[in-house]
Order: structure tokens, then sequence, then C-alpha cells
């Protein structure tokens, strides 16, 4: 738009194919990288899933051996949290965050490069272990002591790479802290911006507070494992609940870390659609900074059957109960930003609706097993499994792919088909309810998680669960052709404004956005911006 | 299938030779209906899991039935939420459509609104948490009881001695090394041929893979019995979902938990931490016996050979030793 200064084009750089996608600083390309990357490993740690829920589909082992069973678990988990759902919310990240304060790229922009190509290394190290002796690691990815210090050599090169991926995390924290602190462009005031660089804003300060402790947790146990320390080994003074307690100081704040950018999309995609402002804006703001404060406050319910004292318990329910005040008021937020607006059901709207039903559902199990006495039914159960899944793959996941939805013709230039998308999404949102609420059912009759075998009576629903579980993980096939097809083969340009009612900076540029951004600050007029107008 | 615990005794011995079944399919269908009338008659009845087994078991002591209560309340608060939420959302969906015309409003923020949905919750979860934190209490209060057993985890079984019953020290009780049944780990091998629905208890009829043991832990009904639980390699997690009895077991750590079940039968719970390759495979079975033939059986087996056969009715296995922890 006029705000946009001359876009200087990716053309007029003469960069090789290999400097670009290799050396490359620019924030589009390696948000592009950091995409590309996560859907990559979402099919490998979805094949991993795939692989599992076939072993489950009945009862009795057919296809792998129990100790197989467990490293698949445990490798998906790892895959799933560390290279696919915060990869890509750092790479929506970069994307946008530099068009939506009027940056022309990130502030550290050689720190971005590296806070990428630490992560292909860290993941084939991780990978590559399970081509060790002894196995992959196979003691779940919240890797408890003892059992974990049964394992191989495998066990270094697991630490060794979740102290990469931890580096890499951070490294992008700090990049993105630095610009939006740093970049917006004038008239771009904190309390203006739109709420996808407010959520990754504070992610980014959990990122950096919870990271190290985990990397902590781990090197303890490298040195239990491999230099003959006993941080863990109750037979020599050690305690493995100890490890319980600082994993899970790092765990949950990591839970928030997979959620809130998800919030900040939605944020974005729901007034758009809706053609109406986000209703309460600031108490979206606040709702978030809530969220982080009371991440860390709350970790111990990760293991309210470890024996703590009772005051301990009481505690931490209280505060965890506490969380959901926060999180309602998001859900009311978003569906009050609804009430009253003029909806259209693009594709992207239709993922953030789904993002809204099925978070609410891990939302409404996660308050039934912070009571305590519930939870001792609960826990170590697949009524656990269900509410995880559905956060993180019916909240972060769809979230995610409602971003790209959203953003992709900004990037790309061209449209995707309507059609294919609405198809990926309503056999999407069928089947991964097929799959992960029958999961529900098999937790309260009582059936244990991480099991790749189990009684006769947990067989029906769980024949049902792998039947949504392969429909889901085919599904995902369509997103791969949607994508391809857009980049690629569309031959239907997109405008710059891309949807009727988006509102923010990035849609004052062409599509596909130019090079660098905004090589000259934009002149800010606040009724082009998604939240100019804040009055509360 | 299982109509609810039992008392008809010797089920855990093993089984012979098992056969493949031809026909599991059927099966399932005509268990599954036959369940499924079940739960619709009592989907809350004290049961080990059923076919299509939809919620919790409301279970056999105190606290298992107030924990219910809890679960129950927590299920139909989340139920009503959802369907105010939902419901709300859905009304927005279809009322205020662009293709029906709807123009959109510009209002972005109603304090009052704001203030009862922060409000409301809290007063809710307040309401939860209110009867939780009392029940937690009860189940954190394991004074006067009657009978204390010492349970302890190894990879892949379960250990159980008897410290002491109705005030005096129990010392002359063999510890019951409980494992996996036979026929269980028979049909459990990967390409065994075995099915796991031929896996039957004979007594009981109950469908018991991967839920039977070569010896069960055997307490009275209607004492209070305190467990005590560890573990000797790993963490591992005691667990019987009727008696809302469950701790984990940490190496280096005594945990506590307890139990008054006042119904005798046969409980199967399962552990609940990830412990090794054969996680799936470390049953618990918890068998209740009316008090005079607990009795009876314990004095047998503190002294079998004094016994008059006759006494020994409620005996639940022969004796035997049972198998050493087994490592790795």
């Amino acid at each position: 738009m006029s705000s946009t200064a001359q876009a200087v084009h990716y053309e007029e750089h003469h960069q090789s194919w290999f400097e670009r996608w290799f050396m490359s600083t620019n924030h589009k390309d390696i948000g592009t990288l950091y995409l590309s990357f996560s859907f990559l490993m979402l099919f490998v740690g979805g094949s991993m899933a795939m692989l599992i829920r076939a072993e489950l589909f009945e009862p009795g082992m057919q296809l792998m051996q129990p100790y197989f069973f467990n490293e698949l678990t445990s490798m998906h988990g790892l895959v799933m949290i560390f290279g696919v759902i915060m990869p890509s919310f750092v790479g929506l990240a970069n994307w946008m965050i530099p068009m939506q304060v009027g940056a022309p790229d990130m502030a550290l922009p050689r720190l971005n490069n590296l806070s990428f190509w630490i992560l292909p290394f860290a993941f084939i190290l991780l990978l590559s272990t399970f081509f060790m002796p002894g196995g992959a690691p196979a003691a779940g990815w919240t890797m408890y002591p003892p059992l974990v210090l049964q394992g191989g050599e495998a066990i270094a090169f697991m630490i060794f790479a979740i102290h990469l991926m931890g580096i890499s995390s951070i490294l992008g924290s700090i990049n993105i802290i630095a610009t939006i602190l740093n970049m917006r462009a004038p008239g771009v005031d904190l309390l203006k911006m739109p709420m996808f660089c407010w959520s990754w804003l504070i992610t980014s300060f959990l990122v950096i507070a919870v990271m190290p402790v985990l990397a902590g947790a781990v090197t303890m146990m490298l040195f239990d494992r491999f230099f003959g320390t006993n941080f863990f080994n109750a037979a020599a003074g050690g305690d493995s609940v100890m490890y319980q307690h600082v994993f899970w100081f790092f765990g949950h704040p990591e839970v928030y870390i997979m959620i809130l950018p998800a919030f900040g999309i939605i944020s974005e995609i729901v007034p758009t659609f809706a053609r109406k402002p986000l209703f309460g804006y600031k108490a979206m703001v606040y709702a978030i900074a809530c969220i982080a404060f009371l991440s860390f406050i709350v970790w111990a319910h990760h293991m309210f059957t470890v024996g703590m004292p009772l005051g301990g318990e009481v505690f931490f329910m209280f505060s965890t109960m506490l969380i959901a005040v926060p999180t309602g008021v998001k859900i009311f937020n978003w569906v009050t930003t609804m009430w009253k607006g003029s909806l259209s059901f693009e594709v992207p709207m239709l993922w953030a609706i789904g993002f809204i039903v099925l978070f609410s559902i891990g939302g409404f199990s996660g308050v039934m097993m912070a009571l305590v006495p519930a939870d001792f039914q609960y826990y170590g159960t697949y009524f656990i499994v269900a509410h995880f899944h559905y956060v993180l793959v019916g909240g972060a996941l769809f979230s995610i792919i409602g971003a790209v939805y959203y953003w992709l013709p900004k990037w790309s230039g061209n449209m995707y088909s309507s059609f294919w998308g609405k198809l990926h999404f309503w056999s999407s949102v069928i089947s991964v309810n097929v799959l992960f609420f029958p999961q529900q059912f098999l937790g309260f009759a009582g059936m244990p998680r991480r099991i790749p075998d189990y009684n006769v009576a947990f067989a029906d629903w769980n024949m049902v669960s792998s039947i949504g579980g392969f429909w889901f993980g085919a599904t995902q096939l369509v997103f791969v052709g949607v994508v391809i097809h857009c980049v690629f083969f569309s031959k239907q340009k997109a405008t710059s404004r891309v949807w009727e009612h988006a509102y923010g900076l990035e849609w004052t540029l062409p599509s596909p956005a130019p090079h660098h951004s905004f090589t000259v600050p934009p002149v800010i007029d606040d009724s082009q911006l998604a939240h100019g107008d804040v009055t509360h | 299938m299982n109509m609810g615990p039992d008392v008809s005794g010797n089920s855990i011995l093993p089984k012979g030779a098992m056969t493949m079944s031809s026909s599991n399919c059927m099966r399932r269908v005509t268990g599954a209906i036959a369940a499924l009338g079940t739960l619709l008659v009592s989907m809350t009845a004290a049961a080990n899991p059923v076919p299509w087994q939809m919620n919790l078991p409301k279970g056999v002591t105190p606290i298992s039935h107030e924990i219910w209560d809890l679960h129950m309340a927590a299920l139909w608060v989340c139920v009503v939420l959802g369907i105010v939420v939902f419901g709300a959302m859905f009304i927005a969906i279809f009322r205020f459509r662009k293709s029906k015309g709807a123009v959109a409003a510009t209002w972005t923020h109603n304090t009052k609104m704001e203030f009862a949905w922060t409000l409301v919750p809290v007063l809710i979860l307040i309401g939860l948490a209110t009867p939780a934190t009392i029940i937690t209490r009860n189940m954190y209060n394991a004074t006067d009881a009657e009978m204390t057993v010492k349970v302890t985890g190894y990879q892949w079984l379960w250990r159980y001695d008897y410290i002491s019953y109705d005030g005096k020290p129990v010392t002359k009780v063999p510890t019951i090394w409980s494992r996996l049944g036979w026929d269980s780990n028979r049909a459990r091998q990967l390409d065994s041929g075995i099915s796991p629905w031929s896996v039957v208890d004979k007594q009981t009829g109950y469908h018991d893979y991967l839920l039977d043991v070569t010896e069960p832990l055997v307490i009275p009904a209607g004492v209070k019995v305190r467990f005590l639980i560890t573990a000797d390699d790993v963490i591992h997690g005691w667990w019987v979902p009727d008696f809302a009895a469950k701790r984990d077991a940490l190496p280096g750590i005594m945990n506590d938990a307890w139990a008054k079940v006042d119904q005798p039968g046969i409980y199967r719970g399962q552990c609940y931490v990830l412990c090794g390759q054969d996680h799936s495979a470390m049953p618990i079975v918890v068998k209740v016996l009316p008090r005079d033939q607990f009795n009876a059986w314990l004095a047998a087996r503190e002294n079998p050979a004094a016994l008059d056969k006759a006494a020994r009715t409620a005996e639940v296995t022969p004796q035997k030793s049972g198998p050493e922890p087994a490592k790795g």
C-alpha cells in the first residue's frame, strides 16, 4: 500500500539456490526453512504414531517387540514437541513478526540463521539413535530416571540433541524479543501490536526461563549415566523425584510455550472473518501474561501421585485451577468476537473454530484432572493421553494449520484451493475426534498409557481410536498437496489484502511479500492496524 | 463378561494349553452387545474393565465413591459449560453470517460481561476444589489401619509382604511374588499365535488377559489396610481403580495409600508408570476375602503343615516358592 517502501524483490539479490537456502539471513527464507522442517518432522513423528496405533489396533503383540514400542512413544513425543510444534511456531514468528511490526527483517539475522541450522543436526542426532545398539531412548519423552539410565549409549545422543534444541529455541526467542522491542515502526505501540506478536513476546520469555532448566536436568542425567554421579540414584542418596520436579518446572511452562502462540494466531483469524475487532484486546494480552506467570507455579500437578505432602497437593490444585480463569477469558472473548459479527467461513476460520472447540474439550479435561482426588484415578491413563492430544493436536497443530491457510497467500502470492482446504479441515476435525475421544473412555476404564498391549476389555475403543488415527494421518497428505499446489502451481493470484477484513501491517504489503518487508518504516494509519484503536 | 467382582476362589492356577480362538470377531460383537446392556443398566458398577466401558468405575471403597461423585460433578460442570460456550458460538455462527446479510457491530468490550465471566468460573472452581480438598485430606489419612502390607515394585512383578495385622506384627507369612499369569505371558509373546481372548479366568469367566497374576495379594474385607509402596529398581505405580488406592512406587522412598474394602471379590489393576519393556505385563490382583476366611487363609500361610485340609477352603494357590525378582 502507500505506506510500503520500495519493494526489494528476491530476484534482485542474485543469490544462488544454495546461498538462498543454506546461507540465508532473510527472515522469510528462514521462516520457510523452519516451516518446511517442521512439516517434514510432522510426517516423521506421524509415522511413529501410525506404527503405535497399528500395534494398538488389537490386543496381543503383532508388529513389534514391546521395547521398540517404548522407543516409538518416546521419540514420537520428542519429535512432535521439539521438532514440529515449537519450530513451526518459530517459523510463523519469523515470517510474520517483522511484517506485523513494520520491520525489514528480524533484529539479529545471522543469529536467526544459526538458530535454524542447529535444528537439523539436533534431529539427525536424535533420530540416529534408532540405528544404535540398544536402540533409541525408551523411557518416554519425560525421560524419568532411573528407567532412562537403563538405556544404551543413545542416551548421550538424546541429551546432546536436547541441548541443541534448547540452544536453538533460546536463540530464536532472543531474536523475537529483540525484534519486537526494538524494530517496531513508529506508531506501532506495544498495545497496538497484533496478538500474535504479543503471544510470542511472552512465550519467548518462557522459553528463555525454562529451557536452561531442562538443560540442567538432562545434564545431571548425563553425569549419572556416564560419569558416576548419583543425582537420581536412591541407593547412593540421590532422588528420582527431584528429577520430576526439575523436569516439570521446565515442562509446564513448555506446555504454554506450545499453546500461547496458538492463542495469538486464533486472535488474528477470528476478528478477520467475523469482520469485527477483537473483543477485549487488552484483556487478551493480560490473560496471556497471567497464564504465563501461573505456568511457573503449577508444575507439580504432573506428579500428584508421587507422594507429596497434603499441603503441596492442595496448593498445586488451586494454582492449577486458577489457570482456567484467564484461559476461559480467552475462549469467551473469541466467542464474543464472533457475536454480532458478520461471519464468513473461509478455510482459516474453519480451523480457528475447530481450534476453539477442540482446545476447550482439552481444557475441560484439564480442569477435571486438576482436582487431586480425581487425578488419582486419571493419572497415568489414556485420559491424560486424550487430554494433551486434544490441546496439542486439536489446539496447537490446528492453529498452525489455520495460520498456514491464513498467511500462505501472503507468502506465496497465490491462492490455494479452498475446496481441498475445506476437505482437509472436515476430514481432520472428524477423524481427530474419532482418534482421541475414545481414549478418554479408555482412560476412565483404567487403561494405562505407554503400553503396547492391553486387556481385551479395551479392544473395541482402541480399534475405533486406531481407525481415527489412520484416517487423521492420511488426511494430512491432503495438506501436502494443497501447499505444494498453492506455492508452485496455482494460477490464482492473491491480492495484497487477501481477506476482505484482514487488518494489520502485513496486509499492506504486496503478495507475495517483498524480500525485505519494510525497508523504510511505514507511516502508520491506525485504521490499517488490527488493533489500532484500542480504547479500553 | 465379568459382571462384577466375585468370591468364587481359586482362579489363579495355570490353565493348561490355550487354543487359538477362531471367532474373535463374533465373540467381540456378541460380547459388546452384552456388555453394552450391562453398561446401560449400571454404567458405574463396581467392576473390572468391560468392553465399551465409558466411565470410571464407582469402586468399592468410601474414597472411591467420593472420588466418583467428584468426578461426575466435574464432568457435568464441563458438559454444561461446554453447552453454554459452544451453544453461544454456534448460535453466532448460524445467526451472524455475512451470507445472511449480517452487519458487524463494532463494540469491543463489555465490562459487566467480562467481570461476570471472570467471577463465575472462580466460584465454580472453588465449588469443585473445596470437596476435592476434603477428599484429598481423607485419602492422606492412613491412620488407624488394622493391617499393613508392604508393596514393592520390580521389573516386572510385584512383591507383597504382610507387616502387621490386628495390632500384631506378621512375621511368619511368606512373601507373595505376584507376576503376570502364565497364560497371559504365553499369549502376549510376539507372534505367539494365542488369542488374547482365549485367556479366561476359569472361575469367573472374566477375560483376564494381562490382568491375571501367578499369586494375588489377599486382604480381609471390612478392614482398613495400609499399603506401604516402594520399588526396588525403577519407578512403578501401584493402583487398583476400584479401591482408588494409587501411589507411585519409587526406589528409596516409601509412599502409603489405604483402602477399606467391604465387598469381597477379585479386584484388578495395572502398573501405571512406564517401567521398561514389560510395563504392560505387571498387573495387580487383589483378592478380598471375608474376614473369617482371610484369618483361616493367613493361619494356613503361617503354618501350612499344621492345618487340616478342610480349613483351607479359602486357599488361593498351592504353596510354592515365588520366582526370584527378575532383573533386566
